[in-house]
């Protein structure tokens, strides 16, 4: 039953929808690059994605769901589920992607104090500044606790020395969130902070790194005698570790895909287009159609069990260590996509270069999706949590 | 809601769970091992019924429960835990079914307040080949003499030796599909009880001339309506299904939590754990795809084809995995007939090819989804 107030909702969204959503943003999404950032020093925004960002900036409906007085929307529950089929229904895109959005303000509405959330969400809202994340470094990677890059107590600042690795499109962001070591004598679990830092701030360099997509998203990002000031420490010293694995569990609900609604298109759509069918009716390559159903079965499946996981999330079931069930599954689900993508296409989908292959798009995204079960946690470390913390194996000792 | 389970459907499950305490592993093995002539427990049936397990999807006019069949799937999922031998899936779930959806209402109050209270059980008589495929019936119907004689003969019919009543598919005498019903005690229905590797109930029925009125024909069965009811017998099997999987691998764990080797636990291995983790994402994904078919039935979505399809096809997939591992995991001890997790390795191989397999319902997920 819909209330007077939720239909009335709902008929506004559909409208605004309809008037502000440009119709080359009703498309599919190919990859990151599809998406406005954001960001000072960002020149990517096309015409069309500045129009969409700016109009749905101004109802704070960039984070729908977040408090009005942190520049969101200021949506219920019910709402932002209304807002969320609105968007899925005519496939609109996000107007902004950050992640800023998806991961450090849920960290910073969780712990931040409220000077904080006043500054850093607002500008996240506004699409203000681009975010990364600085947490792997080269000796801390699945072991990601191990990490070295030290934040000393120097009064009324830390100094930072140190290297983090993998921060994603660290060239291009103003901001990052670190993961630093403040008491190296404590445990290791123990002795980290999570701190904010301006990349503009003396001391710090960064340089892409190409991957094997021909592409750079990631970044090696450098700390050399960095001065930090102690009201960019979230939460309390030393207790970083906390934050790091509720954001975690957030990026790895990300990425397994929980509330987005962006729509892809379907892989036997592409294969259609590509492979044609046989006289009754069906994909004329036996095997890829078979590899295909299994494919799509999954994520059929996988769709329905994130719709399962927001209603026991609803009814007070948190996602918890669930979390890693998602990312494992939706990104190895990914890789069979693409691998069967590239299969489909032939040449078309091994081509790097060019107009007929469309510089590469599905090559590169091929490869990029490799990384889709390593970062934020590789598969294995996903299934060590199942393991251990769901199923509970390990010594009895 | 879609996939939580309200009070009522909770409280059900839970006395359920309860209840099949007392229809354990062991009661489907003594009946192997004496060769029992029925091949299900009576007195476990007869309490079944009595606590309104048989009435759960009949509507309250014919003395049914109308509780709906998302709650039934609750009760078919334990029932799958302990591989209780029973008559609910073929009686309650399937001919049931067949009646509601495809019966007069005068073969409805015939036949649905005799099944609620127990006393008959009937069964639905669909395959004709080795491998699942509806769409080939030979059993036909023809006139003579101003009657209906029937002719032709089902295979792998599930109960088909305890029951009162046979619902079958067949042509009729225009060459249409349809659904007659056949007293077993009728002159010419010879009925062959068969043994599976389950260690339940099938037979083949032959049809020679019996003779059918006017009034044993559905007059509601057609193509369509009849690949609802084998759509919600799928969805019905399917939860079954779920639910001996998820034993088979709380079993698996349990038992790598006590087992030691190399002076530790199994448990202990990340090479086991793993393969453990990867089964719990599977079970997740298995129990999404039935609770969602479940509900499609009661919501009467316009096409639970495709639901059906993924359940069946999923929970398959699934419990092929987990029993597969289960016996590899107990290592020699999972062999033996004595270790219980023989009887879960089983019982998934012949749930798994009933009403369709994966093969079947991967196929036609592709076809639903127009390619």
């Amino acid at each position: 039953m819909q209330s007077v107030e939720t239909a009335t909702f709902k008929e506004e969204i559909r409208a605004f929808i309809a008037k502000n959503c440009p119709l080359s943003l009703r498309k599919p999404v190919k990859n990151f690059d599809d998406y406005y950032w954001g960001g000072k020093k960002s020149t990517s925004g096309s015409p069309d994605q500045l129009k969409w960002f700016e109009a749905m900036k101004n109802n704070g409906w960039t984070v729908p769901h977040w408090p009005k007085e942190y520049g969101g929307g200021g949506l219920s529950a019910e709402e932002y589920k209304i807002f969320l089929n609105e968007m899925a229904r005519v496939g609109a895109r996000k107007p902004l992607f950050s992640f800023g959005i998806s991961m450090l303000g849920p960290a910073l509405l969780k712990f931040g104090n409220e000077t904080q959330k006043k500054e850093h969400l607002t500008k996240i809202a506004k699409g203000e500044i681009w975010w990364c994340q600085g947490y792997s470094e080269p000796g801390a990677g699945s072991d990601l606790a191990a990490l070295q890059t030290r934040a000393e107590d120097k009064g009324d600042h830390y100094l930072v020395n140190g290297q983090k690795v993998w921060t994603s499109y660290a060239d291009k962001a103003d901001w990052i969130f670190c993961l630093v070591r403040t008491d190296p004598m404590a445990p290791k679990h123990s002795g980290i902070s999570f701190l904010l830092i301006d990349m503009e701030s003396a001391g710090v360099t960064t340089r892409p790194i190409k991957l094997i997509s021909g592409k750079s998203p990631f970044c090696e990002t450098f700390f050399d005698n960095v001065k930090v000031s102690k009201e960019n420490l979230i939460g309390e010293e030393n207790m970083g570790w906390a934050i790091a694995t509720f954001l975690l569990t957030h990026e790895r609900s990300m990425i397994g895909g929980i509330g987005d609604t962006d729509v892809r298109q379907a892989l036997h759509d592409f294969a259609l287009d590509h492979i044609g069918t046989s006289e009754n009716g069906r994909l004329s390559d036996e095997i890829i159609r078979k590899e295909i159903a299994e494919i799509e079965l999954d994520v059929a499946t996988l769709d329905m069990t994130i719709q399962r996981s927001m209603e026991e999330a609803k009814s007070g079931k948190p996602i918890g260590a669930k979390s890693s069930f998602f990312k494992y599954v939706y990104t190895e689900i990914n890789k069979r996509r693409y691998e069967t993508m590239v299969a489909v296409a032939g040449t078309k989908g091994l081509g790097w270069e060019g107009n007929a292959y469309d510089d590469g798009a599905i090559a590169k995204q091929f490869c990029r999706t490799k990384g889709n079960s390593i970062e934020g946690g590789t598969s294995e470390i996903q299934l060590n949590i199942i393991a251990k913390r769901i199923l509970h194996l390990r010594s009895k000792k | 809601m879609i996939y939580l389970l309200n009070e009522e459907q909770s409280m059900l499950k839970d006395s359920a769970k309860e209840f099949l305490k007392s229809a354990p592993v062991a009661q489907l093995r003594n009946l192997r091992d004496t060769k029992d002539n029925i091949g299900y427990d009576q007195t476990t049936w007869q309490k079944m019924v009595e606590m309104g397990w048989a009435a759960m999807v009949i509507p309250e006019q014919y003395e049914g429960l109308n509780f709906g069949y998302f709650g039934l799937g609750q009760i078919l999922e334990e029932t799958g835990k302990t591989l209780t031998a029973s008559p609910v899936i073929s009686s309650a779930v399937m001919a049931t079914s067949a009646i509601i959806f495809c019966g007069s209402d005068a073969q409805k109050s015939e036949y649905l307040p005799k099944l609620s209270m127990g006393e008959m059980t009937a069964t639905l008589a669909i395959d004709e080949t080795a491998r699942h495929n509806p769409n080939v019936i030979k059993t036909h119907l023809k006139t003579q003499n101003g009657e209906f004689l029937l002719n032709g003969k089902k295979v792998f019919v599930p109960d088909v030796h305890t029951a009162n009543l046979i619902i079958a598919t067949c042509k009729d005498s225009n060459g249409k599909d349809t659904l007659i019903a056949v007293n077993s005690d009728n002159n010419g229905v010879s009925i062959n009880r068969e043994h599976f590797m389950d260690s339940r109930n099938y037979g083949t029925i032959e049809f020679k001339d019996v003779k059918i009125t006017e009034s044993h024909i559905f007059v509601g069965a057609n193509t369509e309506s009849i690949e609802k009811v084998l759509d919600i017998s799928r969805i019905a099997i399917a939860a079954e299904l779920y639910g001996t999987s998820v034993e088979a691998f709380n079993r698996t764990i349990a038992y790598m939590k006590e087992r030691k080797q190399f002076g530790v636990e199994l448990a202990t291995f990340q090479g086991l754990q793993h393969r453990c983790a990867i089964m719990f994402c599977e079970l997740e994904m298995a129990q999404t795809a039935v609770l969602s078919a479940l509900n499609a039935i009661d919501q009467d979505v316009e096409d639970i084809r495709l639901f059906a399809s993924i359940a069946k096809a999923k929970v398959s997939k699934v419990a092929q995995l987990v029993s597969n591992e289960g016996v590899q995991i107990f290592g020699g001890i999972g062999m033996t007939d004595d270790e219980e997790i023989g009887f879960f390795l089983k019982r998934a191989r012949v749930a798994m090819a009933i009403l369709g397999d994966y093969n079947y319902h991967l196929d036609r997920f592709a076809v639903l989804n127009g390619y």
